[in-house]
């Protein structure tokens, strides 16, 4: 009964769905008070149908209901709850549902959030992520279903894939969605932008914090994913340049691009038809990443079981939305005009060159993703395209972002001279390369690749001491002044620094693990030890461990520095009993300076094991960095300017008065 | 020509390779061993560990050479294929028991059916390094001079057997 009702659910919230995209955006488009006012109360019936579902979809999966397919597909009565129920989404079916859920959750902030906006904006921007949803609610009902029923039942389920019975899977995906799914409404407020024709400077400021929530979830969701991959893989990489990698990482480029655009539309009504397309770009590119993964194009380690139809779908589903949006960017974008003219040299040409980087990142992230298809498709052949084209390819354009990135916030809007800037620089760049260079004389190997990642690194935390310096510290400041000026600043501001601050902990953590991390393979077994990077690890024992699923072999291996005991450490490899293929768990030892990783190979037929110890400098400053970066993103939404109850002028066509009664 | 215009051209573009990527099997790697002498092995059975098969034993007919392990979930679902084919065709099935432990294959093949006309047992997985094995299952057909004409990684569908390994099966043995 349960599937059965949950099934209903869906139905219903693709009726409730339907009319959140329709009846609003003809109420707008006629300017009907009364169709438009429909959108929230809608958008809020469709989300609670869609909870219901999940819960529904969850409480098969607690009760163990393996007459549900995909129940018995990703479960098992063995399985520890808090994994039966991460197993809600560990499958196409169900994660097909959480996207869906995370699509309501967004649309219904937006309808609680957004009393503020003129009343057919808001109903168009509703109606539009009320679109999405009837494409995802039609290709969950046609072609993967949750909810299906296998008469007779199973025995017991197949147990959810081993590689996901890990904490950061629990919440990777979630954390991936609300950040794909976000963009949605960046999304939904410029095709609504586009239809009203009101694209101003309060359209920007109405769109950034939305903007930036979403890519702080996506920034968690992918550093989430890296680390579990470095943590469960068990070999120690923490990014792969897997297609399902950059699928996720296009739209980061894009939303990163798209949030500095935003700034420059915001402040100086700029860049107005970059922006759109690049709110477009964010969310297609989520969408592509969709296609990529469920329809088996290509072929990736997270690719979900596929079905030509699925895909065929999809493909449809992405030919309708982006191509639709397109058209419409097509057609109205000619009309948008440009914003203030700018000089050549100004943080607006600087930003421009951001954009136009991290643009072009994002096209070689995709050309290389999809070039293994382009090449099959023309019959040229089959190959794929590995980290090497990645690595050099995207460390050739960080350099001139991160170059910019540095002198962008010390730079005035419009006009700036270069003379005096350049002046007040030097003393970053001599710091730059003095620390650059005495990291790598410090690390015993000064290479060229190193000295760059690391000059990109301390250049931007010395830009930001210059930059700090002089808005703290004036000519002619005092320094009793210092913790005031500090409150006065904008968390905007601040947003911005912690954000940069995090880009030069990541720069600093990839180029010190790239250069200076060692491994080793080596044959072990109790008694054995080996070295490297001055670390003594001793295998003490080896045991066998049961768990609740699974069986695992546990080494016990104690690290020593010279004679100081550092650390116990415990690596498994565990057979999974259902699935029965292997996993490995890696044990680290981790902090800020170092992390020692060892992990299980096989079982040679001795009985000893190949065992590979790993030395990572700094590699915990990679997601360091994208903890800040998302800090930033946080402090930049909770600026005041956003909450601030501010008149806004309304455009021509926003006749109607704000119905705050209707929220 | 309006420039806008120029975003959409791009993705229709694009649509029309993922239209026809989807057509395509990227995990179908072209074997090296295509129109190659198949690599020599010499195998005990699953069914007498203490007898042994080689390669130039088979040599004189036309034979499928299936690749599985009692671990493998997708071998599970192609398994019901191979029994239903090995009824109705004359061809012999040989299976490459891959990494695998002998007493859970002969569990595996009771409780599943069996339908190879013998299974070689590939312990330390060697004979599956000569032959390329990335992933089970995968299948290859091998001719009467020994020579490899076809390898399908990844489970067979049943178009795969029908359109391409049984015709391919009829031709060999003429």
């Amino acid at each position: 009964m349960i599937p059965e009702l949950g099934h209903l659910c869906l139905f219903f919230a693709l009726a409730v769905a339907l009319a959140q995209g329709v009846l609003p955006l003809v109420g707008a488009q006629r300017n009907q008070a009364g169709w438009m006012v429909l959108a929230r109360p809608l958008a809020q019936w469709q989300a609670l149908f869609i909870a219901l579902a999940f819960v529904l979809l969850a409480a098969s999966f607690v009760r163990n209901d393996f007459s549900v397919l995909y129940v018995t597909n990703n479960s098992n009565s063995a399985l520890p709850l808090e994994y039966r129920l991460a197993a809600v989404w560990g499958g196409h079916e169900g994660s097909l549902l959480l996207w869906v859920l995370m699509l309501n959750i967004w649309t219904v902030a937006v309808a609680r959030f957004s009393s503020r906006l003129p009343l057919p904006f808001a109903a168009r921007i509703l109606a539009v992520m009320g679109l999405v949803s009837v494409g995802f609610l039609l290709f969950m009902l046609l072609t993967s279903n949750p909810f299906d029923r296998m008469i007779p039942a199973a025995a017991d389920g197949r147990d959810l894939n081993p590689l996901l019975q890990d904490p950061g899977m629990v919440i990777h995906p979630p954390m991936l969605y609300m950040g794909y799914v976000g963009f949605s409404v960046a999304f939904a407020f410029a095709i609504a932008a586009l239809l009203g024709g009101n694209l101003d400077a309060a359209w920007a400021r109405w769109t950034r914090p939305w903007t930036t929530a979403a890519w702080v979830f996506l920034t968690f969701g992918i550093g989430l994913g890296s680390w579990w991959a470095y943590n469960e893989l068990g070999w120690g990489g923490w990014w792969f340049w897997d297609p399902v990698e950059n699928a996720s990482f296009m739209p980061w480029l894009a939303g990163t691009a798209l949030i500095h655009s935003l700034a420059v539309s915001e402040k100086r009504g700029g860049f107005k038809v970059w922006t759109v397309w690049l709110a477009i770009m964010a969310f297609s590119l989520s969408l592509l990443g969709t296609f990529l993964v469920r329809s088996g194009v290509l072929s990736s380690v997270h690719a979900f079981a596929t079905d030509p139809k699925r895909g065929l779908f999809i493909l449809a589903f992405l030919v309708i939305v982006i191509g639709s949006s397109l058209a419409l960017f097509a057609w109205r974008a000619p009309k948008v005009g440009l914003g203030q003219r700018f000089g050549l040299f100004s943080r607006e040409s600087l930003l421009l060159v951001n954009n136009m980087m991290l643009a072009v990142a994002c096209g070689a992230v995709l050309l290389g993703t999809l070039y293994p298809l382009l090449l099959d498709a023309l019959g040229m052949g089959k190959i794929s395209v590995g980290p090497p084209y990645f690595d050099s390819v995207f460390a050739l354009l960080m350099a001139p972002l991160v170059l910019v990135m540095g002198i962008g916030p010390l730079t005035r809007w419009k006009h700036d001279e270069i003379g005096p800037l350049l002046k007040r620089l030097s003393p970053a760049l001599v710091i730059a390369l003095v620390a650059a260079l005495g990291v790598g004389a410090w690390a015993g190997r000064i290479s060229l690749m190193t000295t760059g990642g690391l000059l990109m690194a301390f250049w931007i935390v010395a830009t930001l001491g210059v930059d700090l310096k002089a808005r703290l510290l004036p000519a002619g400041g005092s320094f009793k002044q210092v913790g005031h000026r500090a409150g006065q600043m904008p968390l905007a501001l601040w947003g911005m620094l912690a954000a940069h601050l995090g880009v030069a902990a990541f720069a600093f953590g990839v180029a010190m693990v790239k250069t200076y991390e060692t491994e080793r393979d080596v044959k072990m077994g109790p008694g054995d030890s080996t070295e490297i990077a001055g670390y003594r690890f001793k295998m003490t024992g080896l045991r066998s461990v049961p768990g609740p699923n699974y069986q695992a072999a546990q080494g016990r291996i104690e690290v020593s520095h010279g004679d100081t005991p550092v650390a116990t450490l415990y690596p498994e490899k565990r057979i999974y009993r259902v699935q029965s293929n292997p996993m490995t768990e890696a044990a680290v030892d981790s902090n800020l300076l170092r992390d020692l990783y060892i992990s299980m190979g096989e079982q040679l037929p001795s009985g000893e094991w190949i065992v590979r110890v790993q030395y990572k400098p700094f590699i915990v400053w990679i997601w360091g960095g994208c903890l800040m970066m998302m800090a930033g993103g946080v402090l930049a939404m909770s600026d005041r300017r956003y909450r601030v109850k501010s008149k806004v002028k309304q455009a021509a066509t926003t006749a109607a008065p704000t119905p705050e009664a209707a929220a | 020509m309006n420039r806008y215009l120029l975003p959409l051209a791009g993705f229709l573009v694009l649509v029309g390779f993922l239209a026809f990527g989807l057509k395509l099997d990227p995990r179908e790697v072209p074997s090296p061993l295509i129109d190659k002498p198949a690599p020599a092995f010499s195998a005990a059975l699953l069914s007498q560990p203490d007898k042994r098969v080689t390669r130039d034993d088979l040599i004189g007919k036309a034979w499928v050479l299936n690749v599985w392990a009692s671990w493998c979930a997708p071998c599970r679902e192609e398994h019901p294929l191979w029994v239903a084919y090995a009824q109705r065709s004359p061809v012999p099935i040989y299976g490459l028991n891959y990494k695998d432990k002998p007493l859970a294959a002969s569990a595996w093949l009771q409780q599943l059916g069996n339908p190879y006309a013998e299974s070689l047992t590939d312990p330390d997985g060697r004979i599956g390094i000569d032959y390329g094995v990335y992933g089970v299952p995968e299948t290859f057909v091998i001719d009467k001079q020994g020579v490899v004409r076809l390898k399908h990684t990844g489970p067979v569908t049943p178009e795969v057997l029908r359109d391409k390994i049984d015709p391919l099966l009829k031709k060999l043995n003429g």
